[in-house]
């Protein structure tokens, strides 16, 4: 077997050195009952030729939105990844190595941690930034429980422009902790007023902007309603590109920024792994979940990075502990972090402006197709369309000509939500004339 | 693993002064590079855009203003900037990484390759699901093996790590208890033993339960009896990690499995060692209720220098029901998807813990793996793990000091009793190690040990890579027990950096750049 070194005479070898009769005397600590002596309902090994031709035959089924027309977006978006992102990112001492718990042997992990804290702090407004979490959807549920902690509040409500997985996955993680979690009704128009709900039982506001319709929304009225009831206003970002075109919510006033970084350096991967951004003011830095990298120096005086704070961390706190997260987004983050160090400042926001630029083409030209509404009038690159008819049954048509023309509403809230005739639609830097030509000419026809 | 972060102990150089500074700090191959902040060069990019066209402003307002601070740098400096980092870091790639708990296993590069197919890669998670039969059939074929390895009827696949599995499970007890008792349930405790993974107490705590340790028996095992001792009609459950922390097979699980189950409770087991008896012992034929699997373990996903992983848990009868969403289904047209809790049918989700359908680039990899091996090789796989792990312990056994009597699973516990009296630490021993060109084992974990180290080979290192191992391990253990403390407490000297003040970076945390006139204006 090709990642088995040791051959049958030194397992010979081995077992005489130790005294054993056979491998069976090492395992003798497992009840004799316990040991399975049947045949699994599985493969014998392969070659490696022959798994590549099992996997690729799988992978042939799927319609790559590299194959075709694609408007996806809600939450995972395609956009292009540099080739110098894959290469760095598959080298052996980023790609193999462990959690840096040993620093004078991980210096390189450590600083690119310590490089893209400093990078989703800026791009975020904020003051600091952990190492990562699993995906948006879990850092914002870990936002919600640092509110909890600290302003020692009870209740928190999550606006509807919030992705509904990001709502689930917040209402399951508090499930048994003390808060209530109050969803609001998907906001559609964009308008909602959240105000009203904020009281001093409020531990926090969660808003998301872009909403998950699409409205962009000056922040600031609802962080000072907030912070005059002392309750956080938590913001989510579900396109980390946009931070490169709208005002940071840190401008905006938030307390606690999570975003999901995947649209920088990840692929759209079927879901997953992505990387969750956390970025807080500092005063709360001491109630933050995850790994933190911070600045050092070493017994010569040299600077170097390590592992900091840990004492919030599971490994030290059990119990405890702020959160019971351990392995987090690494080289997600790292592909992150180059992928940023590329665009640089400005190369980020042409970036931004360019998703903006061609998400406006878009829009404008879809607003003129009959009976097809647009319903945010600020955006970034993805807003919802009001169909004449059921967005689900588009889509499906849509795809029989392999053009997959966004996510249906139905699809992130279950049927019988009421969004039937909502299409969520997203273009990025490699949505170009054509494909918006596929959409704009085939929406009417599958409609008719 | 894990380890005590204020461990630490900096001391002065033992050859300071003796080596030349070179001009720029670099050493031969080792070179020193500034954060990408510094080497900033406004102008410059690392990619070429195309304009823009003509296009109506939507932003409605809300258009950024002033600069971000981001570094500018061109893409040959960004490709030499990451590879000079990543040139200070020890991986699997380079050598033996016997850090225990963590299963370091080589990471096949064909899992790789396989991840990186359009097919996959390119694959949008809300596409109509017509469109990704190939990506549901792949998750559906891991879910089988899963299943079929571990002898359990059901698995939650959207568990990101092993932590979030431990909540998977745990959270899937506490609705099942709930559903039981028709309402919120009246047992608060969940039992852990004291040599667990820090992750098991705090997982239990998400959950609302309170922790109450179990202690260690003199072999290394749960103490049976002071479990039993324990359990009433409070008690949620119990978490047994298997083989254990100490690297030993709890040879008593079907009597807790009965015990637990009679008073009520249910079983989690802590899959992290998996490695030790895949395709020797099925979890589920031991009485248990749930499992995650470290697929960044077992089956070699990459760690990544600290993820993602993919957690994935399997399911009894009894907690299935309860499984999050989503999961994947056989429908008349194939595979489908079921994604709210509102569409389980007779199911009756706990809820949903991750965005889309989890670590799917990670099942990829996996799977790459399993089929690699196959049943044949997997069962080998553990075979090799428990018997590298033994020959390591046998060979130095004499000069070391097992933890435990008798032949261990994957991974071998030594204590610091042969260091008494040498002036030297466990912390101090690991340090030497790097020199040596190793990365050290597990330290100080688990708890139930005083100075704990445990190695873990893996199944992925030769007989050759171990006797070096061994000589060097033999090695410092000499030097260590002839009064040479002194080197110990220097080392190391050969790294990218020397021993690091930890305790300086937690009392005054830097933990992000700042430009230097922010800086000025901060401190006026």
């Amino acid at each position: 077997m090709r990642y088995l070194p040791l051959t049958d005479a030194d397992r010979s070898a081995m077992l005489a050195e130790i005294g054993a009769a056979s491998i069976d005397d090492l395992f003798v600590d497992v009840p004799k009952d316990a040991r399975f002596g049947g045949s699994f309902d599985l493969s014998d090994h392969m070659a490696e030729f022959e798994v590549e031709q099992t996997m690729s035959a799988m992978a042939a089924k799927n319609l790559t939105t590299a194959g075709a027309p694609s408007f996806l977006g809600a939450g995972a978006y395609r956009h292009h990844v540099p080739a110098t992102v894959d290469h760095l990112i598959q080298r052996g001492e980023f790609l193999t190595s462990y959690t840096p718990y040993q620093p004078e042997i991980s210096q390189g992990t450590l600083q690119a941690l310590f490089e893209f804290q400093t990078m989703v702090a800026l791009i975020t407004g904020m003051d600091v930034a952990n190492a990562s979490m699993y995906d948006g959807a879990t850092a914002c549920a870990e936002a919600v429980l640092m509110a909890r902690r600290i302003t020692r509040r009870n209740r928190a409500v999550i606006s509807g422009s919030v992705h509904p997985h990001y709502s689930a996955v917040t209402e399951t993680q508090a499930k048994y902790v003390d808060i209530a979690i109050d969803i609001r009704e998907p906001d559609l128009t964009g308008d909602e007023d959240l105000t009203g709900l904020i009281d001093g039982d409020t531990a926090c506001v969660v808003v998301q902007n872009p909403g998950v319709f699409g409205h962009v929304r000056d922040l600031t009225p609802l962080a000072e309603a907030c912070h005059a009831a002392g309750a956080l206003l938590i913001v989510v970002v579900t396109e980390t590109v946009s931070l490169g075109a709208i005002r940071s919510p840190g401008e905006m006033g938030a307390d606690i920024v999570v975003a999901e970084g995947q649209s920088l350096g990840n692929p759209q991967g079927f879901g997953g792994p992505y990387v969750g951004l956390f970025a807080a003011r500092e005063k709360y830095v001491r109630q933050m979940p995850g790994r933190l990298a911070g600045e050092t120096v070493d017994a010569d005086g040299k600077r170097g990075w390590v592992l900091t704070l840990s004492t919030r961390e599971q490994h030290i706190r059990r119990e405890k502990a702020t959160s019971n997260i351990c392995t987090n987004s690494g080289l997600c983050a790292l592909a992150f972090t180059i992928h940023l160090s590329l665009l640089g400042e400005d190369g980020f926001r042409d970036l931004a402006m360019l998703n903006h630029a061609r998400a406006s083409q878009l829009a404008d030209r879809l607003a003129e197709v009959p009976g097809v509404e647009v319903l945010p009038d600020a955006f970034f690159n993805e807003f919802a369309l009001r169909l004449p008819g059921d967005a689900a049954a588009a889509v499906e048509a849509m795809a029989a000509r392999n053009i997959l023309a966004g996510v249906p509403a139905s699809r992130l809230y279950g049927a019988g939500s009421g969004l039937d005739d909502i299409l969520l639609v997203a273009a990025s830097e490699l949505t170009g004339q054509a494909e918006m030509d596929a959409l704009v000419s085939g929406l009417p026809e599958v409609l008719a | 693993m894990t380890h005590s972060s204020d461990l630490s102990r900096a001391r002065p150089a033992a050859n300071a002064g003796i080596e030349r500074e070179t001009v720029l700090g670099h050493r031969g191959l080792q070179l020193e590079e500034p954060l990408l902040f510094e080497i900033d060069n406004p102008g410059a990019s690392g990619v070429d855009l195309p304009e823009a066209g003509d296009y109506t402003d939507h932003l409605g307002g809300t258009a950024r203003k002033g600069a971000i601070g981001l570094p500018s740098v061109s893409e040959p400096e960004v490709v030499r900037h990451f590879t000079r980092l990543s040139q200070k870091n020890y991986a699997i790639d380079m050598g033996t990484y016997p850090l225990g708990s963590c299963t370091m296993k080589h990471n096949p590069r064909l899992n790789e390759k396989m991840a990186r197919l359009p097919g996959f890669a390119a694959v949008h998670p809300l596409q109509p699901v017509s469109t990704v039969q190939g990506a549901l059939e792949l998750i559906d074929s891991v879910a089988h093996w899963l299943k079929e390895l571990t002898g359990m009827p059901a698995v939650a696949m959207s568990p990101a790590a092993g932590a979030h599995g431990e909540l998977c499970g745990v959270m899937a007890i506490r609705a099942a208890l709930d559903d039981r008792e028709g309402g919120p349930t009246t047992r608060r405790r969940i039992l852990v033993p004291d040599s667990a993974h820090g992750t098991n107490p705090a997982t239990a705590a998400v959950c609302g339960f309170a922790v109450d340790a179990i202690p260690s028996d003199e072999r290394g095992r749960v103490d049976v009896a002071a479990f039993a001792d324990k359990l009433d009609d409070d008690v949620a459950g119990i978490m047994i990690t298997n083989p254990n922390t100490c690297g030993l097979f709890e040879p008593d699980m079907v009597e807790i499995a009965k015990l637990i189950h009679d008073a009520g409770g249910y079983f989690y087991c802590d899959g992290a060692n998996f490695n030790a008896i895949v395709g020797k012992v099925r979890p589920g034929d031991l009485g248990i209720d749930c499992m995650h699997i470290n697929l960044h373990k077992t089956f070699s996903t990459p760690h990544g220098g600290g993820g993602p992983g993919a957690g994935p848990v399997v399911l009894s009868d009894a907690l299935a029901p309860f499984a999050p969403v989503p999961w994947v289904v056989h429908g008349d047209d194939g595979f489908a998807l079921v994604e709210h809790v509102g569409e389980a049918g007779d199911a009756r989700p706990f809820g949903r813990l991750k965005g889309f359908h989890g670590q799917m680039g990670m099942f990829i990899r996996a799977y790459a793996y399993m089929l690699s091996h196959g049943r044949d090789g997997l069962r080998q796989v553990a075979e090799d793990a428990v018997l590298n792990a033994n020959y390591v312990m046998h060979s130095l056994s004499d000069v070391m000091t097992p933890a435990f009597d008798g032949p261990c699973m994957h991974e071998c516990l030594f204590d610091d009793r042969f260091l008494k009296d040498t002036g030297v630490t466990t912390l101090d021993f690991a340090k030497a190690m790097l020199d040596e060109g190793y990365h050290p084992m597990t330290m100080y974990f688990p708890l139930v040990v005083h100075g704990a180290m445990l190695i873990e080979p893996t199944e992925t290192e030769s007989k050759r890579g171990l006797d070096e191992f061994v000589a060097v391990m033999r090695a410092l253990v000499a030097r260590a027990k002839n009064g040479d403390a002194e080197a110990f407490l220097a080392a190391p000297t050969t790294t990218p950096r020397r021993r690091l003040d930890e305790t300086a970076a937690a009392r005054s945390p830097v933990l992000r750049w700042t430009p230097e006139t922010e800086t000025a204006e901060a401190a006026e």
